[in-house]
């Protein structure tokens, strides 16, 4: 056998076990997190994205399928929920600032929740976009999986609304901080809040990795929005269609 | 570690298994999140084994934390590599989230900002 034949063989073996598809997320985790280190939490530069871009190319080069590279990544995906639980934590020990906060807390999720929808709607009809797509999209600022139940329930396409609501995280992350300096806004609980709510899980880990109190309002918004958002979003669609 | 660890997938487990019993469309670990935080709220015995158990389960939870983004790259990568799924209407689609999403994030921290500034002037009124 030439070595060219081994190597091959090597490769066929590798690329069906997931260690390899883990090995590569990690690695390309590292990588971005260090472009994202080194230019200061520049949000440009989110993490996030540049390893997304390094894995895909990656497996647009060897054209390997996603459902095989998840087969891998799905150990990496599956801390998620843990995560997401552990949110908790961060949230019980700022718990003394957010009951002092409590009303505007309260007030900025019942007027955000509406806005976020009815602006998706707005903006939606304006770019001529059809019922369904627009159904679709109405519950993108949620976490993913209540934005696809609740795409499910409105009669949206859940696997398109899952893309769009990740593309909704890293547009969050990588460009609100733009947004809220030009409108000076500087309270960083105020800019967690909006972050979580408008972007939830990853402009959560922007906002975390930037300032604590940031990540706190932030986690606290991700998980109220999602909650109000799924008791409200008929009501909404009610008084849209 | 292995306890803290065990506790918090504990927890995510009773939120998914609540989640399908009453059949609600909010996710088990965002339930998972409540009931821990719920049970760290009224676990407030000052004795040492609980404290000692807190203190475990929240420096776990910052490391996981502190990996958050990490977590998202796998479900990012199929975003990238199903994004023909938008068809034609890929740069609508765009147009809107960018717009929508930036409109949302500055409306909901401008409402809180304005908020959190009047109330800091009734207190001083008083």
């Amino acid at each position: 056998m030439s070595e060219e034949d081994k190597l091959y063989k090597i490769w066929v073996y590798l690329q069906a076990e997931p260690l390899f598809w883990i090995t590569l997320t990690l690695g390309a985790f590292i990588i971005g997190d260090y472009f994202y280190k080194k230019s200061k939490l520049n949000p440009l530069v989110n993490p996030v994205a540049i390893s997304i871009l390094i894995v895909s190319s990656v497996l647009l080069v060897l054209d390997v399928s996603y459902d095989r590279y998840f087969d891998g990544a799905k150990f990496i995906h599956f801390m998620l929920g843990p995560a997401t639980v552990s949110l908790a934590i961060p949230i019980y020990e700022k718990k003394k600032l957010i009951f002092k906060e409590i009303k505007p807390i309260l007030f900025s999720l019942l007027l955000g929740i509406p806005f976020a929808m009815l602006i998706t709607f707005y903006l939606a009809s304006f770019f001529n976009l059809n019922e369904e797509i627009i159904l679709t999209m109405i519950p993108r600022n949620v976490t993913a999986p209540i934005a696809m139940g609740i795409a499910e329930l409105i009669g949206g396409i859940p696997s398109l609304t899952a893309i769009i609501t990740i593309i909704t995280g890293i547009v969050g992350a990588s460009l609100g901080t733009f947004a809220l300096n030009l409108f000076r806004i500087k309270d960083m609980s105020a800019r967690g809040f909006g972050f979580g709510l408008a972007s939830h899980g990853i402009g959560t880990a922007r906002a975390m990795s930037k300032n604590k109190t940031a990540g706190v309002f932030a986690a606290l918004a991700m998980g109220l929005s999602g909650i109000a958002t799924s008791i409200i979003v008929l009501l909404i669609i009610k008084i849209i269609f | 570690m292995l306890r803290s660890l065990f506790l918090i997938f504990f927890f995510q487990l009773i939120g998914e298994a609540i989640q399908k019993f009453f059949e609600i469309n909010i996710p088990g670990p965002v339930i998972g999140l409540a009931l821990l935080l719920l049970t760290f709220i009224f676990l407030r015995k000052p004795s040492s084994p609980y404290q000692k158990i807190k203190k475990e389960i929240s420096e776990t939870s910052h490391k996981i934390i502190n990996y958050l983004s990490l977590l998202f790259v796998p479900i990012g990568v199929g975003v990238v590599m199903h994004i023909n799924f938008l068809g034609d209407n890929l740069f609508k689609i765009l147009a809107v989230i960018v717009i929508g999403t930036l409109a949302t994030l500055v409306f909901t921290a401008f409402i809180m900002e304005k908020i959190i500034n009047l109330e800091k002037k009734n207190v001083r009124r008083r």
